[in-house]
């Protein structure tokens, strides 16, 4: 096992760091119902990092727990070493994770440009009156935003719709603009849940070169869940496979390919 | 012809046109780019500092006075500059197709032998690393977008902004090397070599020199009254002649300046932002957006509805004269006045149009009613004949004299003579110097004399002197009963109805005339849409039986329009079938400009064409097709044969 401060280098040459998050022993329960059952594993700066399973193996839930969304019962989350409080969600934003969703959840009736710019808030640091006045720093900060917010739009090739409303967009966009609204916010560790869900072949090559660009250009680290075992194997430098809330397996893609209880619980096991 | 190596006024490259408009139009823009959500501009004297670094940087990295150097992207200031800077340094820029495949990347990039390439972006990056073996000649590579580019290997690879930087870092060093080479450009060096996009066989590379694009661009900038303040909408392939004589020659002639959109597909969006006076498009651009309009007044409420309908058949009716200047009645005027404020003026507003001084459209033919549409809003949209041996123009429509069945009359300085075949020939200043490496095909294109053969057949109409296009030559054919067969002339009819997108007409040799059709899917989604058919597929839309139907009646239309020309009336489509995909220049079915490739078709579909002429009622048939990353699939589908109603010439009012 590696330690939690050395990193490793993975297959295409790029050096991932220590640790950013850990999850240790972690559980969580509704009511009667257990959702994850005592899962560890960890993410490292700088890596695609996937977490992939059958359909209510627990991703969703593991997403939302690493998002400081859902509090577990038993277990803790450390964030670059800090055991993590409860939080609410705008100062789960200002630690620098931000995520997008598996159902979308964009303002339907705004431009594009105002969906993404409302993924600058965190950094805005103006009171309300000076946002009334306008003139003078409201007006540079706008400016400022606007300006990361442009290069995004610019990043992930979405200048043709930066006027239309969302609700006219076709899904494969929608989710781009979702993208593009968690990485105005300059996240250093990014969540997708499930970025790849229904789209076609062509939208999902696009996504996963617009994930790993972005892991590229702007070092940041991703967590994604996804089901799609193709796209994942391609993008992610380590994977975890979890089924009924439990983790059958953690590793690089390959290991992960030759384990016999992932294989198992995707393809189904021969009863006699 | 009397040959001098030196213009008038000693501006006899393109590098001293820049120099002069750096000075005279110091302040000025030159180009334009919209990036960030925000246009960005250059001034001349800006963008003469700019090109002079990029030479500077250039040679530093060793670039040779008669080097190639490639230019692969999308319309870009700095793609523009690449261009004049490799001019600056004795080199030929040659601008290639962006969605050209890695293949005929290959071939174009071997053919010229290209040492430097200068590109885009990654995907170019990916698609030149992919060839680079069989181009034993090719040596560094220059980007602009260093996006996904950061770890690959930059032994041969540079930033164009890093080159930039080198350049004026050695500028006390190199200058006077820039400036010998600049000193040595004449008259007759050559410009650009420009590849021919291949409507047969492998592309051709023309070479044309100075002389043949300042002479081109002054006497076409002149014709036009093009101005220093007009603006341009740089959106067309780079590669294609049209583009380079619009965004470069014209451009340094005149001063004026070019603006390049976002993106492609943010292209009207940034037209309208722009608005430009001088505008180029191909007919299908103005198609397109007339097909939109349609589509979007039929969502109008009813009172924009009538209002629109109403003022848009008065325009119909006085519009053109107007603009021709031709003399209206009172009352006429000032309903046309009014129609201007209510809906001609927010129209042309919203397609990006309301500054157009100048417009062209050329290429291929453009339907009548889409040409009197836009002209009767008071667009001055012209029609003009050009190819890229001519350094595009031979003809074009002086303003008040614009039709659309001919394509004008030729062009200050060009000659023109029919043959006896029908075929077209001209001589002008824009003639090109030759087909690279191709001395046999520039023998058979161009004559001792300087007359070129265009290989369209037409003929120039005896009261008026303009030129009509028939077809190209070597398609026009016989008929089993002798009678004329062109197959252009029944498709442009064809392609006319917003149904159809594209026409391929078959009956050299036979007895009697078919078709293959595409629906236009925008048009015809639409329409489906509108009255509740559900279809799944392209192929299903394509084979409903009511799209046919619908086909079948434009067929019969064309078949009546087709009869009333004597000559022609033997090309009537008796049999049609509506193909299952739409043909496309991945799979080598059109060109990169989008022209039938019909020896190909023929091949490919053998199977189609038998079923029309042998009787049955249906075909099942397996198409491969390309994807745009270069997979193959297939397509099976079962295509239905449809009969269409001919009229013969002397019952044509009995037929109907």
């Amino acid at each position: 096992m590696l330690d939690q401060t050395e990193g490793y280098m993975t297959a295409d040459g790029r050096q991932i760091g220590p640790v950013v998050m850990e999850m240790k022993n972690i559980t969580l329960r509704f009511g009667g119902v257990e959702a994850i059952r005592d899962i560890s594993f960890d993410i490292r700066e700088g890596e695609i990092r996937a977490i992939i399973g059958p359909n209510g193996a627990g991703k969703s839930s593991m997403l939302n727990v690493i998002s400081g969304f859902y509090v577990p019962q038993e277990g803790q989350v450390f964030y670059k070493g800090q055991p993590r409080p409860q939080m609410k969600p705008f100062e789960v934003a200002r630690q620098g994770i931000a995520r997008t969703f598996q159902n979308i959840a964009l303002f339907e009736g705004m431009s594009v440009l105002d969906n993404v710019m409302t993924g600058r808030l965190t950094h805005m640091k103006t009171g309300l009156f000076t946002q009334a006045l306008w003139r003078g720093k409201a007006e540079a900060e706008e400016t400022k935003n606007r300006e990361v917010a442009e290069k995004i739009i610019d990043f992930l090739e979405i200048q043709a719709i930066r006027k239309t409303p969302v609700a006219r967009l076709p899904y494969g966009l929608k989710k781009r603009v979702e993208l593009a609204r968690a990485l105005v916010a300059e996240p250093s560790l990014l969540l997708l849940d499930e970025p790849m869900a229904g789209m076609n072949v062509e939208e999902k090559e696009d996504m996963s070169r617009f994930i790993l660009d972005v892991n590229d250009e702007f070092g940041t680290t991703i967590a994604l869940i996804e089901h799609d075992m193709g796209v994942v194997m391609d993008l992610s430098d380590r994977v975890v496979v979890m089924d009924y809330g439990k983790k059958i397996g953690d590793g690089t893609p390959d290991e992960v390919r030759g384990n016999q209880a992932v294989i198992d619980a995707y393809l189904g096991v021969a009863h006699d | 012809m009397g040959t001098t190596p030196v213009s008038a006024g000693g501006l006899s490259s393109i590098p001293a046109l820049l120099s002069r408009n750096s000075k005279e139009f110091a302040n000025s823009p030159a180009y334009r780019e919209k990036e960030f959500g925000i246009w960005q501009g250059w001034t001349w004297a800006e963008t003469q500092t700019e090109i002079e670094a990029l030479a500077l940087g250039l040679i530093d990295l060793g670039l040779n006075e008669g080097d190639f150097v490639a230019v692969i992207g999308r319309n870009r200031p700095r793609l523009y500059w690449s261009m004049m800077a490799a001019q600056m340094c004795g080199a030929i820029p040659v601008p290639l197709y962006q969605d050209a495949s890695a293949e005929e990347m290959a071939y174009t990039l071997g053919h010229c032998g290209a040492r430097f390439v200068i590109v885009g972006d990654q995907e170019q990056v990916d698609k030149v690393i992919e060839v680079q073996a069989d181009l034993p000649l090719f040596e560094q590579m220059i980007y602009l977008d260093p996006r996904g580019l950061r770890k690959y290997d930059h032994s041969k690879l540079h930033q164009y902004s890093h080159v930039q930087d080198a350049g004026r870092s050695k500028a006390d060093a190199l200058r006077p090397e820039v400036e010998r080479r600049i000193a040595k450009l004449d008259y007759d060096s050559i410009c650009v070599m420009l590849y021919t996009s291949g409507t047969t066989g492998k592309p051709k590379g023309v070479v044309l020199s100075n002389r043949n694009v300042i002479e081109t661009s002054k006497s076409s900038s002149e014709f036009d009254d093009l101005r220093q303040s007009d603006d341009i909408l740089a959106y067309l392939p780079m590669a294609w002649v049209g583009d380079f004589i619009f965004s470069v020659g014209q451009a340094v002639w005149t001063g004026f300046c070019t603006n390049c959109p976002e993106n492609a597909e943010t292209m009207h969006v940034d037209l309208r932002e722009i608005g430009p006076t001088y505008y180029f498009a191909p007919p299908r651009v103005f198609e397109t957006q007339l097909t939109n309009v349609m589509i979007r007044m039929e969502d109008a409420g009813k009172l924009k509805q009538r209002m629109f309908h109403y003022f848009m058949e008065h325009a119909r009716k006085v519009g053109a004269g107007i603009l021709d200047g031709k003399s209206t009645g009172l009352v006429d005027r000032a309903k046309y006045a009014l129609g201007e404020l209510m809906v001609y003026g927010p129209l042309k507003n919203t397609l990006g149009f309301s500054r157009v001084r100048v417009g062209y459209t050329a290429g291929e033919a453009i339907g009548p009613e889409i040409f009197d549409f836009y002209r009767s809003l008071g667009i001055n949209l012209k029609q003009l004949y050009g190819q890229t041996e001519a350094t595009v123009f031979i003809t074009a429509q002086p303003d008040g004299e614009v039709r659309s069945d001919t394509v004008g009359v030729q062009c200050p300085g060009v000659e023109l003579k029919i043959a006896d075949n029908g075929e077209v020939f001209y001589r002008s200043p824009g003639v090109f110097v030759e087909y690279y490496k191709n001395a046999e095909s520039t023998a058979d294109t161009k004559d001792v004399e300087g007359w070129v053969a265009t290989g369209d057949a037409g003929f120039i109409e005896p009261d008026t002197g303009h030129l009509r296009i028939i077809d190209r030559a070597k398609d026009v054919g016989k008929m089993a009963d002798g009678s004329l067969f062109a197959p252009k002339y029944v498709e442009n009819k064809l392609k006319f109805f917003p149904n159809i997108l594209e026409a391929v007409v078959f009956g050299n040799g036979r007895t009697e005339c078919a078709a293959f059709i595409n629906i236009d899917l925008t048009a015809v989604g639409n329409w489906a849409e509108r009255n509740n058919i559900g279809y799944a597929s392209y192929q299903e839309l394509a084979q409903h039986p009511q799209v046919l139907a619908t086909i079948k009646a434009h067929v019969e239309d064309v078949n009546r329009s087709v009869a009333e020309d004597e000559m022609l009336s033997g090309c009537q489509v008796h049999r049609f079938v509506v193909l299952h995909k739409e043909l496309d220049a991945d799979d080598g079915e059109l060109t990169r400009t989008r022209k039938v490739r019909r020896r190909i078709i023929e091949e490919k579909y053998a199977d189609i064409i038998t079923a029309l002429y042998d009787g049955s009622s249906d075909v099942s048939t397996t198409t491969e097709v390309t994807y745009e990353d270069g997979r193959k699939g297939s397509i099976s589908a079962t295509l239905k044969m449809c009969d269409a109603a001919v009229s013969s010439v002397s019952s044509r009012m009995a037929a109907e």
